[in-house]
């Protein structure tokens, strides 16, 4: 067994059982840090894709940014006596069944899509240079949109957590 | 590794976050859910892009993290809003507009 294969399915085995963790740990900070370590195996299967470029973004941005924000609303929202849990098992029944016939779905779909014509190329696209160069040539447009956007959600959010609005 | 690995495994992790979305009434949990599936996808989107040997899927899984860093930092201000206003961030109390 080559050890990119025991990679992958080390670091798979840690996405599925951490994503899990996720849901079902009472506390919501342990929920936050079990997803955290998602985000690691998954910019470790970057990784094993040969795109380091997306693998450096993803832990900056993902744990570096957007967790350490659902730390700090965690931190700031009070929740003691609720943790989130439904009371009600029908509820709970509904949910998981719809969730594990999604699964169905998507895994017979994915079985029966004839994908063994695709072999994994020899093209090196995963470098910072090769996406930039597509960044900045094809997608120069949705990139300067991006930059709206983020304006756009910068003003928003400031004015969302002002106390009342003048 | 075989592509249809990389299906099955972005299968498994959405559903986990469809499941999530469901099951918890907590909303910032909800929101962890929602960032979960987005990574599904994220992760299938690179394993094809490999693949295929163009670089058009690895620009849009950085645009679907730009896109969701913005998400985040305005749901989590609307998240605040709720809190201050109910005291809570308990779902299944804001039912004001269910009839």
């Amino acid at each position: 067994m080559p050890i990119s294969e025991i990679l992958f399915w080390f670091l798979s085995a840690v996405a599925v059982i951490c994503a899990m963790l996720v849901v079902v740990v009472k506390n919501p900070v342990y929920s936050a840090l079990c997803l955290i370590l998602t985000f690691f195996a998954i910019a470790g299967h970057y990784f094993l894709l040969n795109a380091q470029f997306l693998a450096a973004v993803h832990i900056i941005v993902y744990a570096g940014a957007i967790m350490v924000l659902f730390l700090y609303i965690i931190m700031m929202v009070n929740m003691h006596g609720n943790m989130g849990f439904t009371k009600r098992t029908l509820f709970e029944i509904i949910s998981a069944i719809s969730a594990g016939l999604l699964l169905l779905v998507l895994t017979v779909a994915g079985k029966q899509a004839d994908l063994s014509q695709l072999t994994k190329s020899a093209a090196n696209i995963g470098t910072v240079e090769s996406l930039g160069n597509s960044l900045f040539n094809e997608f120069l447009l949705p990139f300067e949109i991006s930059a709206l956007l983020f304006l756009s959600a910068m003003v928003g959010a400031v004015l969302l957590s002002k106390k009342q609005l003048s | 590794m075989p592509i249809n690995y990389y299906l099955i495994l972005s299968a498994i992790l959405f559903c986990i976050g469809a499941f999530g979305v469901m099951f918890r009434r907590n909303a910032i949990l909800k929101f962890m859910c929602i960032e979960l599936m987005l990574n599904a996808v994220n992760l299938l989107m690179v394993a094809f892009s490999t693949v295929w040997g163009q670089a058009q899927g690895q620009v849009f899984v950085f645009f679907i993290m730009a896109v969701a860093a913005a998400e985040v930092a305005i749901g989590l201000a609307i998240l605040m809003m709720i809190f201050r206003n109910i005291r809570s961030t308990d779902t299944s109390i804001l039912s004001k507009l269910k009839w």
